[in-house]
């Protein structure tokens, strides 16, 4: 495969919930994300936005159309190379945070020095060195979910999943952790996907900005938004961000109203 | 709390049995009980006693398999009703409900099951202390957040793997809160089970000690029983708080 070739290819994929009420909560969605693409996916709530991270991760599978991550189908399980970070907090309560990181590196029968200099790496990446002996109950929620960043770049994924992971914010920590996520991006050259109800986190952080319908979820607009790679919070003030995210909620408004029962 | 508030508080609630327990006796007189002092002194010559320890060889011995086989089958049936949950919700409300029946009542029932002898007396132990284990388990299993196994799965864990490094140390708290309940019940079940129908072990001791109104055996016995149950307790109890702090 080659380099300009699409990561993450997803073709005509939907998802109808099963049983008697028959949601149909997603799609068709058609879509390709670049390899090293950031990718962030805005929609009203409830528009399933989770359900087609939980498809595109191989967590739950499309009741039609195909995917694949790197020209291989996803099928059933989370294929190597792809990490999901969560909106709830997903730290393990019962290790501490070094061991939290370590953990899947651990399942894989790593040899303990890797799995220390891995861990280390990824500790003090994301700013956890002076707490890595402490239990995911002492930290704050931001910590927490930096744990569970950790927990997922150490394993050196090549697509990372994030499902809305700063949703559980103040709006300080989430710029913040915004910035953290443009530079794990940049150093890791990995391809991100990010689910958000936060316009203004899409358009800061982004290359691509897919807008989605209310449910049943489909793409109703891609916004590019041109950002140099070496971007970080402080383009919040430039007057390209504003036009940005006028678009995302121009696009957006009528769904929302939808969504909330007044379309 | 502090460790020293708590050992404070042990303290005093301590005098404030023992103080209870002179003023019964200056009430009551020694006809049926004996005073504390007094007591622990011959307590302490009965633990010098070999007969005392084939007594309570034979109740420990029960106890101990009762507190194994509760264990074992509580944790597995908790773990197996908590993982599917039409046998979940089929059982639950039946052990709910077979908690709180009186089980004194099913004795009869369990000699001609077991015979006289020390399977009666394990497997009354085990009536008692299997329950609340299966529904601890069973409700940690139950409550277990979704998002943990979900990040089982990102993180390409068998299922296997899913049981062993996500499942178990996600209830462990819970199970150890089970065990600690279960513990005390069992050592309940076999005493009881000792006291009926038993030639042997520390429950017919006590039970002899009444028939034949040796009321300083009688105490004596109760008395280390109580030290025995109250220690065991406070370990497990420390043991259940620490494994509950750390999540």
């Amino acid at each position: 495969m080659t380099e300009t070739a699409a990561h993450a290819v997803l073709r005509g994929v939907t998802r109808v919930y099963p049983g008697t009420s028959q949601v149909h909560a997603l799609g068709p969605i058609d879509l390709d994300i670049a390899k090293g693409e950031f990718f962030s996916v805005v929609g009203p709530s409830g528009c399933g936005k989770s359900t087609l991270l939980d498809v595109l991760a191989g967590l739950n599978p499309p009741t039609a159309g195909t995917i694949a991550f790197e020209g291989e189908p996803v099928a059933g399980s989370v294929p190597d190379g792809v990490g999901v970070v969560f909106q709830e907090d997903a730290s393990f309560p019962w290790l501490t945070v070094r061991d939290n990181v370590a953990f899947g590196l651990r399942r894989l029968g790593m040899d303990a020095a890797e799995v220390t200099r891995r861990v280390d790496y990824a500790v003090g990446f994301m700013g956890l060195a002076d707490f890595a002996g402490a239990y995911p109950a002492q930290l704050s929620g931001g910590m927490r979910q930096r744990v569970c960043i950790a927990r997922t770049l150490v394993l050196q994924p090549r697509l990372i999943l994030l499902d809305e992971p700063f949703g559980a914010l103040d709006q300080q920590t989430r710029l913040l952790m915004g910035d953290e996520l443009l530079r794990l991006w940049r150093e890791t050259g990995a391809t991100v996907l990010l689910i958000t109800h936060a316009l203004d986190e899409a358009a800061m952080l982004s290359d691509r900005v897919g807008v989605m319908s209310s449910r049943p979820g489909r793409f109703i607009d891609l916004v590019e938004t041109g950002w140099p790679r070496d971007r970080d919070s402080r383009i919040v003030s430039d007057a390209a961000f504003g036009a940005i995210t006028a678009r995302l909620w121009s696009s957006l408004r009528t769904e929302s109203m939808k969504a909330i029962g007044r379309g | 709390m502090t460790r020293r508030e708590g050992l404070l508080d042990g303290t005093l609630i301590l005098l404030a049995m023992l103080a209870v327990w002179q003023a019964l006796y200056q009430y009551a007189g020694s006809a049926a009980l004996t005073p504390p002092w007094a007591t622990a002194r011959y307590a302490v010559e009965l633990l010098g006693t070999p007969t005392f320890w084939g007594h309570a060889t034979q109740t420990l011995s029960a106890f101990a398999w009762s507190v194994a086989i509760s264990a074992v089958l509580g944790i597995a049936l908790g773990l197996w009703f908590g993982a599917f949950r039409f046998a979940g919700d089929v059982a639950e409300p039946m052990l709910a409900s077979l908690y709180t029946i009186p089980k004194v009542t099913l004795y009869p029932v369990m000699l001609l099951l077991f015979g006289l002898g020390p399977s009666a007396k394990i497997a009354f132990g085990v009536i008692h202390g299997m329950i609340p284990v299966v529904l601890f388990t069973l409700g940690a299993v139950k409550n277990i957040r979704p998002v943990l196994l979900r990040a089982a799965r990102s993180l390409r864990l068998s299922p296997m793997q899913t049981a062993r490094f996500v499942l178990v140390p996600a209830v462990l708290p819970e199970i150890a809160s089970g065990l600690r309940v279960g513990f005390s019940l069992c050592l309940l079940g076999v005493l009881i089970g000792e006291m009926f129908a038993s030639q042997r072990g520390i429950g017919f001791l006590i039970i002899n000690g009444i028939n034949s109104h040796n009321v300083k055996l009688t105490t004596a016995v109760t008395l280390i029983v109580i030290v025995f149950a109250v220690g065991a307790n406070s370990a497990l109890l420390a043991l259940d708080r620490r494994l509950h702090h750390r999540g």
